[in-house]
């Protein structure tokens, strides 16, 4: 049985010893259900269910950061009179292959504060991406293909 | 105590989502403001919902205000690059100190952008 499952079964399990199916029993038989499904992470070691909480959370907490930072830089553009951005048009090489990567790796560049991805090569072989703050193309290349393309590769391979 | 939280929260997204608009007007072009309406925008928006979330503090609150700001963390990017793309395929000016490393495009894209 996969970890998820075991889990929803824990939760049903909870639900019902705590008489009655309701979604606050439901979630904290889920929680709970989760709790021990960590504890047993030796009998689950070639799953990530385990790491995907922490995963979760570290990118999501991430992702807030980084629209924090990226918010204030704009407020500081827009209220003062000198213009510090450092915007660039980059086209990035792919490696992405199929419509569902392309798809994910857009959007999560879009989606990341501070880039936005404009355009794609009829070919598929370059992804063109706009950004505030850049100060090196080449090492922004390297920072969408090494971070999120591998990351998507890695999710969808 | 609670209510000063409340009033900090939504105090500073209202103050998000006037850069967010002023931005519109300020910035030098189409893709910067793109930017700035999409982040200054979202972590308004956020900011607010939050502010009221906790000032109600109810579970259908708290659900509705995840999924408000859920829908625009997956939405305002969406519309940024589409409204981008347009512009850029229609070859609309930017700003002379953008940096363009877009020569890929130019070389392999069948439609070209007519500047």
């Amino acid at each position: 049985m996969t970890p998820f499952a075991t889990n929803l079964v824990l939760a049903f399990v909870w639900a019902i010893l705590n008489g009655g199916i309701g979604l606050p029993s439901l979630i904290t038989g889920f929680i709970l259900g989760y709790g021990v499904i960590f504890i047993l992470q030796p009998l689950y070691k070639d799953s990530r269910y385990c790491s995907m909480l922490f995963d979760g959370v570290k990118l999501i907490l991430f992702f807030i950061w980084e629209l924090i930072v990226s918010s204030l830089s704009v407020t500081w553009d827009v209220l003062t009179p000198v213009q510090k951005s450092k915007p660039a048009l980059i086209a990035v090489p792919l490696s992405a292959k199929t419509d569902a990567e392309v798809t994910v790796l857009a959007n999560l560049v879009s989606l990341t504060p501070g880039s936005l991805s404009v355009d794609i090569t009829e070919d598929r072989s370059h992804l063109l991406v706009h950004a505030m703050f850049v100060d090196d193309p080449e090492a922004f290349k390297m920072e969408i293909k090494n971070g999120m393309e591998k990351r998507v590769l890695e999710a969808m391979r | 105590m609670n209510d000063s939280i409340v009033s900090i929260f939504i105090l500073s997204g209202g103050f998000f989502a006037a850069i967010a608009g002023l931005g519109l007007v300020r910035l030098p072009d189409v893709l910067i403001r793109m930017h700035a309406s999409t982040k200054a925008g979202t972590l308004g928006v956020g900011l607010i919902v939050l502010g009221v979330s906790i000032h109600f503090a109810t579970s259908l609150v708290i659900a509705k205000a995840i999924l408000i700001i859920s829908f625009m963390l997956l939405t305002a990017p969406v519309a940024a690059h589409l409204i981008g793309r347009a512009a850029y395929r229609r070859g609309t000016p930017l700003w002379d100190r953008t940096l363009m490393d877009d020569a890929a495009m130019k070389n392999n894209s069948t439609k070209k952008p007519q500047r």
